[in-house]
């Protein structure tokens, strides 16, 4: 049976058929699917993690107990995990061990663009690179049977573009590795699996003896293929990228490469004496050209083609027709109207604004943090001067704290981001005697990634009840003095805890909960504008909320998009917002 | 076997990701190859949701090339005014008449387009464009939701593929309790 899956389905179709027992990952775009997908089979145990290298960690002692294990982050996932990931290489492990990480060329969802094919390269472990979701099913089946082949992990690594489209998968049940019934059980063997330096040394000498075995399977390993074409030019190419390239360059001849670490010396040599001009297509790094220009083949790439940003078959065509490969593409007629930007916005209702709206009234430098409330950066509200990676703005704000800047400082992060990366920080700022105010905006969900659980919504992956982890507890027990647990609703107790937070000379947390009104579909009555009271003024539109429209003589609701939360009505200073049966 | 390539393109909480859905499956069920890609990361908090779907003998990108889409369908007029550079001399362009203001449009520093321009636009690159009044008919029915399927029915149109292939895949698709207004929505359009 045919069926159209996206990457991600794909991915965990193919964990299926591997007989995969444990899956686990922290949410990221665009990964989140994958291990989304893997809890749908009920033979797969799938769990949230609280951070990538938690859930690497799992991953890593369900393989050496014999349980094939699967873990999936997004590109920056992978740097957090990176420390279990480098021991992996090391250790080896029992069952076969598959790490699924997503780049996203274009920074659809990201704070960075970085090259994931450089970890294969940095670690010694293979890596396989499928090019549609047919082929993200079988790297998935072929990945387990070189773990286990070679003794290794293997990372398979998809794009955003492959991860989120569509296309044809043979749906094959009879393909289905069924695990043994035989009761698992440990293997004690410390040599391998401790990683003291007299067994790493030990180690060390057997992961480069794999990594050259590798390299010797990779010169016959099904999906490193060469499809003829004529010889005038020979495009190798890997993953969506060679796609893109088969629109561009219909007839030439290709190295397609499934395996892009480590990579087939031979097979590469031969390719290029048999093609008069090489021409490497690969999104981001140089990584495949840096290797051809070591075997000393003269090619073509990062010199027509950038680094930066996700490539498009019209990109590749525009290039390529510069550098003379192809024939242009049609004139444009370029667009001689403009056209109003349509950046995201934090949510009609989403309690995120009200924090926001607080900093900016106290004039706050906010340093913030990954997730939903990152859009409080953006106009109006405008009140996000940092962020980096998950569970920065907690550090960062004790080093800013630590200069002494005059300004009054923050950091926003939210729940799930705290419980990944935010815990560390705030007992250093507790331990080293800093000040910092840390506002944890608490909705009770992952929101940004489309509303996963995490250790404080008390349920699990799989929706069942669970321990629900206490952030005031928590921080309490950590050993913070001044807690609050504020509503962001109300604004007044919301400024007022603020200003009192911050004038102290120790370190605060305010916890500012409220539940995501997209997950628990909120809503409440739409108020009214009264537009004989309405002057104008403008005080509304300051918390950029999306159903405030400015009309010509002052401002109206989109009853459709309004949640009714009232936040507007508050802030109106001359009251002609109007929850609806409201006295006049 | 010829090749169709489309975009769809809305606003999220129009239906985009459903209209594209229905396309491939009904590629796939009269024997194309498809596939599908679209990029929808921040579609919930307002952005703006677009789809790419290909039918054709072999498909190799996800992703239609600029210059060469065959229909445009926007569910949203500035939305699909933003796709303009996609379109060819052959082109066929839907729009459905409905604006949703984005934040700057809102707040009265930016201006949205007038009909007239983002037509111009769109008719100057294309063999033929037009309205659908979509949102309206979309009301009468009884949910704004409903204007995606009936953009997908003007579609339907286009090719010679029974209507009862696309009812089937909206059957598919779509949760029980809305299938018959889907698949009146559908017929609206399509009649």
């Amino acid at each position: 049976m045919k069926k159209l899956l996206t990457g991600n389905e794909a991915f965990a179709y193919g964990a299926y058929l591997a007989g995969v027992k444990v899956a686990a990952a922290y949410p990221g775009t665009p990964s989140t699917e994958v291990i989304q997908n893997c809890a749908k089979y009920d033979t797969i145990y799938a769990e949230w993690s609280p951070n990538e290298k938690v859930a690497l960690d799992v991953a890593i002692g369900a393989a050496y107990a014999g349980g094939r294990a699967l873990c999936a982050m997004k590109h920056v996932g992978l740097n957090v995990a990176a420390d279990s990931l480098f021991y992996s290489s090391f250790t080896g492990q029992k069952a076969g061990l598959v790490v699924v990480n997503a780049d996203d060329p274009g920074m659809h969802s990201s704070q960075n663009e970085q090259d994931n094919r450089n970890y294969a390269k940095f670690a010694k472990l293979p890596m396989l690179e499928p090019a549609d979701s047919e082929e993200a099913k079988q790297f998935i089946l072929l990945a387990y049977e070189i773990s286990e082949m070679f003794d290794t992990p293997v990372i398979v690594r998809t794009t955003t573009r492959l991860s989120h489209s569509r296309t044809i998968v043979d749906m094959d049940d009879s393909q289905r590795i069924v695990a043994s019934t035989e009761k698992v059980e440990f293997e004690r063997n410390p040599g391998k699996y401790h990683m003291v330096p007299g067994n790493a040394r030990r180690r060390h000498t057997v992961v480069e003896e794999k990594i050259r075995k590798l390299a010797e399977y990779a010169e016959t390993f099904a999906y490193n293929v060469i499809e003829t074409g004529n010889y005038e030019i020979g495009i190798v190419t890997s993953g969506v990228a060679y796609q893109y390239a088969r629109e561009v360059f219909p007839d030439a001849t290709y190295l397609k490469l499934g395996m892009v670490y480590p990579l087939p010396k031979q097979l590469i040599l031969d390719f290029a004496k048999r093609v008069k001009k090489v021409v490497i297509i690969e999104e981001l790094d140089p990584f495949f050209e840096e290797y051809f220009k070591t075997l000393g083949i003269e090619i073509i790439g990062k010199d027509i083609f950038p680094i930066e940003g996700e490539f498009s078959p019209y990109l590749i065509r525009e290039l390529a027709s510069k550098a003379g490969l192809v024939s242009a593409p049609a004139t444009e007629q370029p667009m001689n109207l403009e056209l109003p930007i349509r950046p995201p916005m934090l949510c009609p209702g989403c309690a995120h604004r009200g924090i926001f709206y607080a900093l900016k009234r106290l004039n706050v430098v906010v340093n913030g943090d990954i997730g939903c409330y990152a859009l409080g950066g953006s106009p109006p509200l405008s009140t996000m001067h940092t962020s980096g990676c998950m569970g920065a703005s907690i550090g960062v704000v004790h080093g800013v704290d630590k200069v002494g800047v005059k300004d009054r400082t923050v950091a926003v992060l939210g729940d799930s981001t705290f419980f990944h990366s935010g815990i560390h920080p705030l007992i250093n700022v507790l331990y080293n005697k800093g000040v910092s105010t840390v506002i944890i905006s608490d909705n009770r969900i992952t929101a940004m990634t489309g509303h996963q659980n995490n250790p404080g919504s008390g349920k699990t992956l799989l929706g069942e009840p669970t321990e629900q982890i206490d952030l005031e507890k928590l921080v309490r027990g950590l050993g913070a003095q001044k807690v609050a647990v504020v509503n962001p609703y109300e604004l007044d107790v919301m400024i007022k805890t603020l200003k009192e937070f911050m004038e102290y000379e120790e370190p605060s947390v305010i916890i500012a909960r409220y539940p995501c009104v997209l997950h628990v579909k909120e809503k409440h009555p739409v108020p009214e504008v009264d537009l004989e009271l309405c002057t104008n003024c403008g005080t509304c539109l300051k918390i950029g909320c999306p159903p405030l429209v400015k009309v010509e003589n002052g401002v109206v609701i989109d009853a459709l998009q309004c949640n009714g939360c009232g936040l507007c009505a508050k802030i109106c200073p001359f009251d002609a917002i109007k929850k609806p049966g409201e006295q006049q | 076997m010829q090749n169709y390539d489309f975009i769809i393109a809305g606003v999220g909480g129009q239906g985009t990701i459903l209209v594209s859905d229905i396309m491939v499956e009904v590629g796939l069920k009269v024997g194309y190859d498809v596939k599908k890609s679209e990029v929808h990361g921040m579609s919930q908090r307002g952005g703006g949701v677009e789809s790419h779907v290909r039918w054709g003998k072999k498909v190799y990108s996800p992703v239609v090339e600029k210059g060469k889409v065959d229909y445009l369908i926007g569910l949203e007029m500035l939305e699909a005014a933003r796709w303009a550079t996609y379109l060819k001399p052959e082109s066929k362009v839907y729009v459905n008449q409905q604006k949703i203001f984005p934040p700057t449009v809102n707040t009265g520093e930016a201006r949205y387009p007038e009909e007239t321009e983002i037509e111009e636009q769109l008719s100057k690159r294309a063999s033929s464009f037009e309205w659908i009044d979509a949102h309206e008919r979309a009301k009468e029915l009884g949910n704004q939701a409903l204007a995606g399927v009936i953009m997908l029915g003007r579609l339907a149109k286009n090719f010679e593929i029974a209507s009862e292939i696309w009812l089937e895949v909206i059957a598919e698709l779509v949760p029980a309790k809305f299938t018959e207004l889907n698949k009146q929505a559908f017929l609206v359009g399509r009649d």
